[in-house]
């Protein structure tokens, strides 16, 4: 069946002139509650089950990447941020580092801390959405709300520190652009002070609820072996068992000085690498960053937060490929100078494109409901898959 | 109410020459108008109200608050906005069914309070087959959603019709069954009488009756929130999965009717499980006056059928996530058809073969392990108030020190 074919196969019992059936196809999207944004699935489905759910992507295609080769090394900074606007932070941090390799910055101390600091919050900030959308699509409202409430906080935070609460556009290249405002880590810490509990409220709320378990625990298992043929990253691919981290196994930035496990999935509510697991991997990520972040209030040094870097920004020719954990996995950014003021090529990696091919493998003989459950625990991210 | 038109007619209160039976008819019209406009639909709008004030609280929000004190007026306002919006028939729907559908499911939801008792006097018809009737008059609701599913010409409603059909044909079994112990236990079918077989304190309630009524009690909640399509049971309308369900094409006033049955109908599951379980509209005292006497009986009625119909469902509906077609189909044929069946044959051996103090001896643990459980909810109850009291330092946590408005 092609993608945009709609032809209907027809089915015809053993015995002549038997019951003669034909699949329904849906149209799951555009403009569906929960495919997380403008992406649809192409559903063959026999009644409730589905034979077949075809992604179908490009309806969020801005051509950022073309756009970074117009507009000039400092000026696609606030472009990244659109790249994943659920997790802007990490887009800007790759986005930067890819620079700053080309260029052969060095980042101060400082900038690092903070960098890091901004992208942890930023991971609890786009896993309390992915979470919490994921208790919406299994039909439980108020977790989501929750998590909302708490991501206010964050929010706020953000503003604080950059004067954005979406797309943030913090980072410079050479460093960041502000220095945390005075206070802010002292309302940063109150705010884990108070979210560490929260994590357990939630547990107690929806993540051992039976109900939430059973539609979750072993639906679309995907394998370790096919997590890796499929080239999922990050919490996805944490979920099926594979210990892999890009903060621990390919060290960027200050990762290397922090202490932190990487919190895999262990099949506790049916078979490893189920859509449960996925998510329970995202809730203890949070406490993981949440570790992450308190060792950078201990640490983080006094200097300065941005290196010198010339307004007519000319690296020298060269290219860089850069990699970092985002809140979806192991971002990549690929950026090729010629040495002018504006960039040749940039080509970035994300985990949401890799992460929806899978879901036609992993969607065959499911319910249409879990569809909607494989959707939300792979955590996709329409701008994030179009670019 | 036949017996108060006889008397009119018998006292020469209405003018003799024409027919007695155009008295009942007017009767019945006048009182099911008052019924109907005066009662139901008032419910089912302000449990709507209700509804997104306690959701409020517990999504830590506030809920409708600019419409009339504390926003009680919203639906009104939701009502006559729905009724001033354009009524949309999609061009590919099959029209005359799809403009019926909705009427179907109103007339299935207010065809109930035909039998359903308020007071020991009020009741529109006592009917001896009273609870037979409520339970399938309300059928009549499946055909009206199936009806809209098919002829919105949508698939998601095609969707959402099939389930509501398969759930709310499966749910009835296990909910007619959990009827059946207490119908043997009264030895009739009218609602008056069951209720005049029970008594006004819990003790004399059928919910105690036996550990099989106990059960039953159960197995007829989860079934009536099964066919009031109340979360988990929601899947029909389930908006993450099937957009909105049966109801996805419906605009304006059709779409409103179709969620006042729904709020409405979670009235009718309450003043069922009222009328079976927990002993009616019976108060401990006898009064002289009259008046007095059934707005009493009126205020226990209506309390006991809100809290149970209509408070419980929608705390349920808002912590709990929903089930997945193949586990309601598992949990209805699987789990509570069984639990009924048991049940039914339970009650007739416990009347037969049980000896008075065993039964006596039974319905008194029921009932203090009852309380018990109640207590201890409670307890639970303070604690986490307390325990909220104690972060509220942390609730008011606002970075920007800046000034929020509530609302």
């Amino acid at each position: 069946m092609s993608l945009a074919g709609f032809e209907v196969e027809v089915q015809r019992s053993a015995a002549d002139g038997g019951v003669v059936t034909e699949d329904m196809t849906l149209s799951m999207g555009p403009q569906h509650p929960s495919t997380h944004g403008v992406l649809r699935f192409v559903v063959r489905a026999d009644g409730e089950v589905m034979k077949e759910a075809i992604p179908d992507i490009g309806y969020l295609h801005r051509s950022i990447e073309k756009i970074a080769e117009k507009v000039g090394w400092h000026g696609f900074l606030p472009y990244t941020d659109r790249v994943d606007y659920v997790a802007a932070m990490f887009c800007n941090h790759g986005w930067t580092m890819a620079c700053e390799v080309i260029a052969g910055i060095e980042v101060p101390k400082r900038a690092e801390y903070c960098r890091v600091i901004a992208d942890e919050l930023c991971r609890l900030h786009s896993h309390l959405l992915s979470v919490g959308s994921m208790a919406m699509d299994i039909g439980a409202f108020t977790p989501f709300m929750h998590a909302i409430r708490e991501r206010e906080y964050l929010n706020d935070l953000f503003e604080e520190l950059c004067g954005s609460r979406l797309t943030f556009h913090y980072m410079r290249i050479g460093g960041v652009g502000w220095d945390l405002p005075p206070g802010w880590i002292e309302k940063m810490a109150h705010f884990l002070d108070r979210f560490e509990p929260l994590i357990d409220e939630y547990d107690r709320l929806i993540s051992y609820n039976k109900i939430f378990t059973e539609r979750l625990g072993g639906v679309a298992v995907i394998t370790a072996e096919q997590a890796i043929d499929y080239n999922l990253v990050g919490p996805n691919l944490r979920g099926s068992g594979v210990d892999y981290d890009v903060r621990k196994d390919v060290p960027y930035s200050i990762y290397p000085e922090l202490e932190f496990e990487v919190p895999v999935g262990t099949g506790e509510m049916g078979a490893v690498g189920d859509c449960f697991d996925r998510y329970i991997v995202r809730m203890r990520e949070m406490r993981e960053s949440c570790k992450i972040l308190r060792q950078c209030i201990r640490q983080i040094p006094e200097g300065p937060v941005i290196t010198k870097v010339p307004r007519n920004f000319k690296p020298p020719v060269g290219d860089a490929y850069v990699r970092l954990e985002s809140a979806r996995g192991d971002m990549g950014w690929y950026v090729v100078s010629d040495g002018t003021a504006f960039p040749h090529r940039c080509k970035i990696r994300t985990g949401s494109f890799s992460a929806i091919s899978i879901v036609q493998l992993v969607s065959r003989n499911l319910m249409i409901a879990d569809l909607i459950a494989v959707i939300a625990s792979l955590d996709l991210v329409a701008p994030e898959i179009d670019r | 109410m036949g017996d108060w038109v006889q008397s009119l007619i018998d006292g020469g209160m209405v003018p003799a020459a024409i027919p007695a039976w155009v008295h009942y008819l007017t009767a019945a019209l006048v009182f099911g108008g008052v019924i109907v406009f005066g009662f139901v639909l008032p419910i089912a709008g302000i449990t709507t109200w209700v509804e997104r004030r306690i959701v409020g609280r517990i999504q830590s929000r506030i809920g409708p608050n600019r419409v009339g004190p504390a926003g009680f007026l919203q639906w009104l306002a939701d009502g006559l906005k729905s009724m001033l919006k354009e009524d949309i028939v999609p061009t590919a729907a099959d029209g005359p069914l799809f403009r019926f559908a909705p009427y179907v499911v109103m007339t299935g939801f207010v065809g109930t309070f035909a039998a359903l008792p308020f007071t020991s006097a009020l009741i529109v018809a006592d009917l001896n087959v009273g609870i037979l009737y409520v339970t399938s008059v309300t059928a009549l609701v499946v055909v009206g959603i199936l009806m809209a599913g098919w002829a919105s010409n949508n698939k998601w409603s095609l969707l959402g019709g099939i389930r509501s059909a398969a759930q709310i044909v499966s749910y009835e079994i296990p909910a007619g069954l959990s009827i059946f112990p207490i119908v043997l236990l009264t030895g009739s079918l009218s609602m008056q009488d069951i209720i005049r077989s029970q008594g006004a304190g819990p003790f004399s309630w059928y919910l105690f009756a036996n550990p099989f009524t106990f059960v039953a009690f159960f197995v007829f909640f989860v079934s009536a929130l099964a066919e009031g399509n109340r979360t988990p049971f929601d899947l029909p309308e389930a908006e993450s999965e099937l957009v909105a369900g049966f109801a996805t094409e419906y605009s304006g006033m059709r779409s409103v009717l179709f969620f006042m049955a729904e709020w409405g109908n979670l009235y009718v599951i309450g003043a069922i499980v009222t009328t079976l379980f927990l002993g009616g509209w019976q108060i401990p005292f006898a009064f002289e006056n009259r008046i007095v006497q059934h707005v009493l009986e009126f205020a226990t009625f209506f309390l006991k059928s809100y809290g149970v119909g209509v408070l419980v469902p929608i705390w349920l509906r808002w912590t709990l996530p929903r089930i997945r077609v193949d586990q309601m189909m598992t949990m209805c044929w699987k789990y509570l058809v069984p639990i009924a069946f048991v049940n039914l044959l339970g009650t007739a051996a416990w009347m037969l073969w049980v000896a008075p103090w065993v039964q006596m001896l039974v319905r008194v643990t029921l009932l203090g392990a009852t309380f018990a459980g109640i207590l201890m909810f409670l307890r639970r109850v303070v604690y986490h108030l307390e325990y909220a009291k104690l972060g509220r330092r942390h609730l008011s946590f606002n970075p920007l020190g800046t000034a929020r408005s509530p609302g």
